[in-house]
C-alpha cells in the first residue's frame, strides 16, 4: 500500500499537525519508503498467533480506596497542575472560544 | 591527588565513604569539567548547584556518622526525558521548552535518595526518536571520539547521545538513559561505555516523558559493568504509580557479580550474521565468543528466525504508541501554544503541534496515525503485534538452550554527523540488533569490546532471560575483564 498527497493531508489532519503543500510533498516519499519496507511483515505466517499486548506478564493492581493514597498523585494540586499552562485563568486552563 | 573526573561510580562512592576526598570536591571537579565541555553540546541545562547541594548533604551525613546511600557522593547526568522538580524538562523538543515540572520522576527521586546529585539535563534525540542525536531542537550532540586522521564531528549515537557523550568524555561518571529500541545500548557501543536496559517493568516509567509505553525502559550508562550494577540497583524497584511496574524484589546485583561462567551456556544467534555488517564487528563477535569460552562458558548455536522482521514490526508498534502518547501536546495544559489570530481550538492544536514537533517526530506521529486508522489497523498494527509475539517466542525457545545470548550491539561503528540523513530508513537500520530484545522486553546490555581500524569503539551485546539482569551483568563482566578496554577519546573540547 502507498499513500498520496491527499492521504498524507488527511493523516496530518487526524494527527492535528498543520502541514503546508511543501511539507506534504516532502512527506509523501518518506512515508512511502517506510510503508513499503514494513510491507515485508505480510510474509510472516502468523496463523494461530495472538497479537502481543504485554511483553512481561503482569496483572493490574487496584490501589487502596483512600483519599490521597499517594500524595504525589492525590488531590489538592490545582496550583501545581496549572503552573505550566500557557494561559491559566481563574483556576482553569484558558482556551480559544470553542462554540460559536 | 588523582584527577577525580577519571573515577567511576564505585570509586567515587567508596572514596567518599573512606574519606579519601569529599563529595563536594567530586562535585566541583565534575561541574568544572562540564563547564569546559560546551563544545560537545551534551547538556541542555547544567545544574551545578544541584550537584553541590547533594554533595554537601552526603558530606554532612558522613560527618554525622550516618549510613550512606549506594550512590552517595556520585554526581550524574540526567537524560532530559526524566521530569525533575523545578528544572526544565524538554525531551529535547521545542513543544516542551520552558516546561518546569512540579514533581520528580520516580527513577530520579530514587537516585537522589541514594545520595546522587545532578550535573545537568542531558541532550537527546527529540522525544527519544533517533539513533544519532541529530533530531534535538537544542542542536546535535557531538561525540568526544574522532575517526583517526579526521576532524569530522562524529555521532554519539541516540537517543541517549548526551548521556553517552558525557560519560565517554569523563564529564560525568555515569548518566541515566532510556531504551525504547536500542537507545541505551547503541550510544553506549558508539562511545566505548557500558549501558544496560533492564527487564521491562524493572524501572518505573512514572515521570519519564512517554515515547512508546510498551517498550520504554530506563537504565544506567557508565564506564564499567560494576558501575552499571550499582546504579541500576538504585534506579529499579516497584512503583505503584506505574501500572506496568514489576512487583518484585530488586536483587543486590553488585554483590552477586561473578564472572566465572562455568556451567553457563552462551547462545550465538545465527540470524544476526546480516549483510551490511562491518567485518570488524563480525571479528569482535568472534573475539567475544572466545572471551566467554575462556570464562568457562559453553558456546551454542541458537536460532531466532524472526530477527529480520523485528525492526519493521518495531517501526509500526513504536510510532503507533507514540502517536497516541504525543496526542497530549495540545497547547492547553503545558508547553508551547501557537495561537494564530482569530483561530479556534482545532487550529490552535494543529498550529501548536506544527511549530513544536521536529520532522522526525512528525514523521513517526503520521506513520502511527496511519497504521492505527480505520481500514489499516489489522493489516499493519495487529500484524506487527503478532510478529512481536513471534519474536518473543523465538527468544523463549532459544533460552531453553542457553542462559545468555551474545551478539553485536550495532552493525557499524559511529558515523559522522550528517552522513546518514538522506533516507530515514538507513538510520533505522542501525538498531537492527538492538530492537529484538526491546520487543521482547528482555534485559540487554552493551559492553565495549575493542577499537576498529579507524580508532572508534565497538560494543558487544548480551541479552538475558526476563528478570535475569544478573546473568547479563556477569557475562558483561567476563567480557570486560578480558577485553581490557582502556581506550578513551583524546580531549579536543
Amino acid at each position: 500500500m502507498s499513500v498520496d498527497k491527499a492521504t498524507v493531508a488527511k493523516i496530518a489532519s487526524l494527527a492535528r499537525i498543520r502541514m503546508d503543500d511543501e511539507a506534504l510533498e516532502r512527506m509523501v516519499p518518506e512515508l512511502n519508503g517506510i510503508l513499503q519496507w514494513v510491507e515485508q511483515l505480510g510474509e510472516v505466517d502468523v496463523t494461530g498467533i495472538e497479537p502481543m499486548a504485554a511483553v512481561i506478564p503482569n496483572t493490574l493492581r487496584l490501589r487502596e480506596d483512600v483519599v490521597d493514597a499517594d500524595p504525589l498523585t492525590g488531590g489538592g494540586k490545582q496550583a501545581d497542575v496549572l503552573a505550566n499552562a500557557p494561559a491559566a485563568e481563574h483556576g482553569f486552563f484558558g482556551v480559544p472560544k470553542v462554540i460559536e | 591527588m588523582t584527577d577525580l573526573t577519571s573515577l567511576g561510580v564505585k570509586d567515587i562512592r567508596d572514596g567518599v565513604a573512606k574519606g579519601d576526598f569529599t563529595a563536594r570536591e567530586v562535585a566541583e571537579s565534575f561541574n568544572a569539567a562540564v563547564a569546559e565541555a560546551a563544545a560537545l553540546n551534551a547538556f541542555i541545562v547544567t545544574t551545578p548547584d544541584h550537584a553541590l547541594a547533594a554533595a554537601d548533604k552526603v558530606d554532612a551525613a558522613r560527618a554525622a556518622g550516618e549510613q550512606l546511600g549506594t550512590m552517595a557522593g556520585v554526581p550524574i547526568g540526567m537524560k532530559d526525558l526524566f521530569a525533575t522538580h523545578g528544572v526544565q524538562t524538554t525531551a529535547a523538543s521545542h513543544i516542551l521548552e520552558g516546561f518546569t515540572p512540579r514533581y520528580e520522576s520516580t527513577v530520579s527521586q530514587k537516585l537522589w535518595d541514594a545520595g546522587a546529585g545532578m550535573l545537568g539535563k542531558l541532550n537527546l534525540d527529540q522525544f527519544a526518536m533517533g539513533s544519532s542525536n541529530e533530531t534535538s531542537y537544542f542542536g546535535n550532540v557531538t561525540s568526544p571520539w574522532k575517526k583517526a586522521g579526521s576532524n569530522a564531528a562524529m555521532s554519539p549515537g541516540g537517543s541517549s547521545g548526551g548521556s553517552s557523550a558525557a560519560v565517554a568524555a569523563r564529564i560525568a561518571p555515569a548518566a541515566t538513559g532510556t531504551d525504547t529500541g536500542g537507545s541505551i545500548r547503541q550510544p553506549a557501543a558508539f562511545t566505548g561505555i557500558c549501558g544496560i536496559k533492564p527487564t521491562y517493568g524493572r524501572c518505573s516509567r512514572w515521570g519519564i516523558v512517554a515515547f512508546a509505553s510498551s517498550l520504554d525502559q530506563a537504565g544506567p550508562m557508565a564506564r564499567s559493568v560494576e558501575d552499571c550494577a550499582i546504579m541500576l540497583g538504585a534506579m529499579a524497584g516497584f512503583d505503584p504509580k506505574d501500572a506496568t511496574s514489576l512487583q518484585m524484589d530488586v536483587p543486590d546485583w553488585e554483590a552477586a557479580l561473578n564472572s566465572d561462567l562455568r556451567g553457563k551456556k552462551v547462545g550465538i544467534p545465527r540470524e544476526y550474521r546480516m549483510e551490511g555488517t562491518d567485518q570488524a564487528i563480525l571479528d569482535s563477535w568472534e573475539q567475544g565468543k572466545a572471551w566467554l569460552k575462556d570464562a568457562g562458558a559453553e558456546i551454542v548455536d541458537v536460532s531466532l528466525p524472526h530477527t529480520k522482521y523485528a525492526l519493521p514490526a518495531y517501526y509500526i508498534v513504536a510510532p503507533a504508541e507514540a502517536s497516541s502518547n504525543l496526542a497530549r501536546y495540545d497547547g492547553v495544559r503545558y508547553g508551547l501554544r501557537d495561537l494564530p489570530d482569530g483561530v479556534g481550538l482545532q487550529d490552535m492544536y494543529a498550529a501548536t503541534r506544527a511549530a513544536g514537533f521536529g520532522d522526525e517526530v512528525k514523521r513517526r506521529i503520521l506513520i502511527g496515525t496511519y497504521v492505527l486508522s480505520a481500514g489499516f489497523y489489522d493489516a499493519y498494527y495487529t500484524q506487527a503485534q503478532k510478529v512481536r509475539a513471534l519474536v518473543a517466542r523465538d527468544f523463549e525457545r532459544a533460552f531453553e538452550q542457553c542462559d545468555v545470548i551474545l551478539a553485536p550491539t550495532t552493525p557499524t561503528a559511529s558515523f559522522p554527523l550528517g552522513s546518514m540523513n538522506e533516507d530515514p530508513l538507513t538510520m533505522y537500520l542501525n538498531d537492527v540488533f538492538a530492537v529484538p530484545a526491546s520487543l521482547a522486553g528482555l534485559p540487554a546490555m552493551s559492553v565495549p569490546a575493542t577499537i576498529n581500524a579507524d580508532g572508534l569503539p565497538l560494543g558487544l551485546q548480551l541479552v538475558g532471560r526476563p528478570f535475569d539482569e544478573q546473568g547479563v551483568l556477569n557475562a558483561g563482566l567476563a567480557i570486560q575483564q578480558r577485553a581490557g578496554f582502556t581506550a578513551k577519546p583524546e580531549k579536543w573540547w
